[in-house]
């Protein structure tokens, strides 16, 4: 996730707050008291904490809709507070979670107002508004003259978001923008946000309350306590690995392990290539010899293209007289690009382990819950030995695929020294149809085609 | 001769007392428009302001026409500006009202948006406040309209214009010849013309007030 959005071109700029105070009048405490944190370019900083801790002041202080009593705020090593602040909010964008449309605008209307208040001319506003509305999955043609009032709740979050982005600010404040949304369109609309900032590279502070969103979508968080003392800043991982006191690891709740999870996916760890395959054409009698020769009693029947099709254990075999219709369908199985936590409901669908198939649902290996565990036990002695996890993931992006594509058993030796790569297995696999199940020859055939 | 006959007969001076009553509700409304908005603007944030110019302009309703017309008269003298001045402080009510109960009904992540996306406070006011509770000023203005067809006939106790006089003149002479349908003539004009302001009104509201909130 962190890498994803240093690929791209970052256009945000760094914002620092120091020793930024807010005191309402009339309120004996502050309601923010004393924070000083600096939100990188380009990053999505998700500010999270309980109800009434101070975010949406703290978030609303960056563009000057609350002044602070007292601190400073800098924003691209610009005083925020120096600012005309009129001037200030068109170059910071603003998503709010009621999106906040104006009612009486269309659509299209609602997103040209900031590049309008900026005095850009018709045509570019057009023409940004188009662009804009495709940016943010809105079809231009059906939705531009629409309403607010004739857009579904989720639509009109993307129209809020399109608004904000309107004259492309370098930063963009979110105030729980997808709070009052079902969670499928929520989900939707963060995986859309992801998007879109790995294109644009804008500095983000988020807002929610949400510890899952705030994982999926946070760069890092900043889990905030009473008063927006921040309790800890670091990245998703770092914080689930690591909840640096009582307060955060209660506010990460229960399952932070299985939060973890979602952070990381099968292609980031070793899938052992376990399970011995057999191709549907195999005679159950040569299936049986290479089970003995391997001191295994399960085989993964595979279709020509290698996806896998039933498991079979070494007691059907001996009655049968084909390997057509014997055996147990496979369940649940994975792709690489699954999360661990979607592997993890398969292992225990599955009853242990689970299949990995690759991009193109062939078999690539198999995951057991093991390999969770120890991956969560890695992490966590990571972080608290390291201290800062910026790059949770490299500790455990190991070699996995090199060990899915590599050595496979006994009986099926002769591919393994063939080739890497999906096109070489392929051919492999169709081959070893092609001459019943004669191992030898599908090793030869495979490197024939590779 | 029937009532009809009579319009006939006096058809351009019923059409004059009609434009000139017209004119004098329109020009008192538009009047009370402005000041009745400005007062709205200036008081809708405080609960306190908002209630004392609503029960001022209460106030001022509660008083029975006659008699702010005779407390008019001697400040103003008789003729048209007793009897605007008395039409203008009738409107102010129903105007005053509905805008603060508009600009107050605006949603506040509406404001709270404008504000921060970059508009100033005159352009959130003008640009989106004063758009939005648009529908209510207006529904304000033609009650006070209907109000003021009324109310003008009165008025014409001060020799105002309109078609007051002509009830007015029927009554008292009542008994003598086309006495009643004088008066008739002149009742009957006021609620064609209430109407016909009506469906101005229809229209006006049609083509100002945004499809987006039109209910
Ligand atoms: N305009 C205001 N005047 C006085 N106190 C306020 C004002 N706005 C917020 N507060 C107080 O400041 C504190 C922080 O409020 P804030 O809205 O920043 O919380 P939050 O973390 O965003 O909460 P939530 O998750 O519920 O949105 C609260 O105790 C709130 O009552
Ligand atoms: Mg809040």
């Amino acid at each position: 996730m962190t890498s994803d959005s240093t690929d791209s071109a970052v256009s945000g700029v760094e914002i620092q707050l120091e020793g930024v105070t807010k005191r309402y009048p009339g309120s004996a405490e502050p309601a923010v008291k004393d924070v000083t944190m600096t939100i990188p370019a380009g990053q999505i900083v998700v500010l999270v904490g309980p109800s009434g801790c101070g975010k949406t002041t703290t978030m609303r202080m960056i563009n000057r809709l609350i002044e602070p009593t007292s601190g400073r705020i800098t924003i691209g090593g610009e005083d925020a507070l120096e600012l005309d602040d009129v001037r200030l909010r068109r170059k910071i964008g603003y998503a709010i979670q009621q999106a906040g449309l104006f009612p009486h605008f269309t659509v299209a209307q609602n997103i040209a107002v900031v590049p309008g208040l900026l005095g850009w001319d018709k045509k570019r506003i057009a023409e940004r508004v188009d662009e804009l509305m495709d940016l943010v999955g809105l079809d231009a043609s059906q939705f531009r003259d629409r309403y607010p009032r004739q857009l579904s709740g989720g639509q009109q979050q993307r129209v809020g978001v399109a608004r904000a982005l309107a004259a492309d600010p370098p930063v963009l404040l979110m105030d729980e923008p997808f709070g009052a949304v079902d969670p499928i369109t929520r989900g939707n609309l963060q995986d859309e946000l992801l998007r879109l900032q790995a294109d644009l590279g804008k500095t983000i502070v988020f807002v929610t309350h949400d510890f899952d969103e705030a994982v999926k979508l946070g760069d890092r968080i900043a889990v905030l306590g009473e008063a927006s003392t921040i309790q800890q800043y670091d990245t998703p991982e770092a914080i689930l690995a690591n909840p640096a006191n009582d307060m955060v690891a209660g506010f990460v709740g229960a399952g932070a392990s299985l939060k973890q999870l979602t952070l990381l996916r099968v292609r980031d760890v070793d899938y052992p290539d376990l399970a011995l395959t057999a191709d549907v054409g195999e005679s159950p009698s040569e299936l049986r010899a290479r089970l003995a020769r391997a001191g295994d009693t399960y085989a993964l029947l595979v279709d020509r293209r290698r996806r896998p099709q039933r498991w079979v254990h070494v007691r059907n075999l001996s009655a049968a007289t084909s390997l057509a219709n014997i055996g147990r369908p496979v369940g649940d199985t994975v792709s690489t690009q699954s999360t661990l936590q979607d592997a993890l409901e398969a292992i225990l669908a599955e009853g242990g382990r689970a299949v990995v198939t690759g991009t193109r649902g062939e078999y690539v290996g198999m995951i057991d819950i093991e390999t969770v565990t120890g991956v969560l036990a890695q992490l966590r002695e990571e972080h608290e030995s390291a201290g800062d996890a910026g790059d949770a993931g490299d500790g455990v992006d190991g070699d996995g695929t090199d060990a899915a594509d590599g050595d496979g058993h006994g009986g099926d030796a002769g591919r393994a020294g063939v080739a890497r790569g999906d096109a070489a297995r392929d051919g492999a696999g169709r081959a070893d149809g092609g001459v019943d199940g004669d191992a030898g020859a599908a090793a030869d055939s495979g490197a024939g085609t590779s | 001769m029937t009532l009809f006959d009579y319009i006939a007969d006096r058809w351009d001076r019923l059409a004059l007392q009609s434009w000139l009553h017209v004119s004098e509700v329109v020009q008192s409304t538009l009047l009370a428009a402005v000041l009745g908005v400005l007062i709205g603007v200036a008081v809708y944030r405080s609960p306190v302001g908002s209630a004392v110019a609503t029960g001022l302009a209460s106030t001022i309703l509660t008083i029975p026409s006659f008699a702010l017309l005779g407390l008019l008269i001697p400040v103003f003298g008789l003729g048209p500006t007793p009897a605007v001045v008395a039409l203008v402080l009738y409107a102010l009510l129903p105007i005053t009202r509905n805008t603060i109960v508009g600009l107050a009904g605006v949603d506040p992540a509406v404001t709270d948006a404008a504000k921060g996306i970059g508009m100033g406070r005159l352009a959130v006011l003008t640009r989106v406040e004063l758009r939005l509770a648009w529908p209510a000023i207006l529904a304000g203005m033609r009650v006070a309209t209907q109000m003021l067809m009324g109310i003008a006939v009165i008025a014409a106790y001060a020799k105002g214009p309109g078609l007051g006089g002509e009830v007015f003149s029927g009554l008292t002479r009542a008994g003598s010849a086309n006495a009643t349908n004088q008066a008739l003539a002149g009742t009957l004009g006021v609620v064609v013309l209430a109407l016909l302001l009506e469906g101005v009104y229809f229209f006006i509201a049609r083509f100002t007030v945004s499809r987006g909130i039109r209910g």
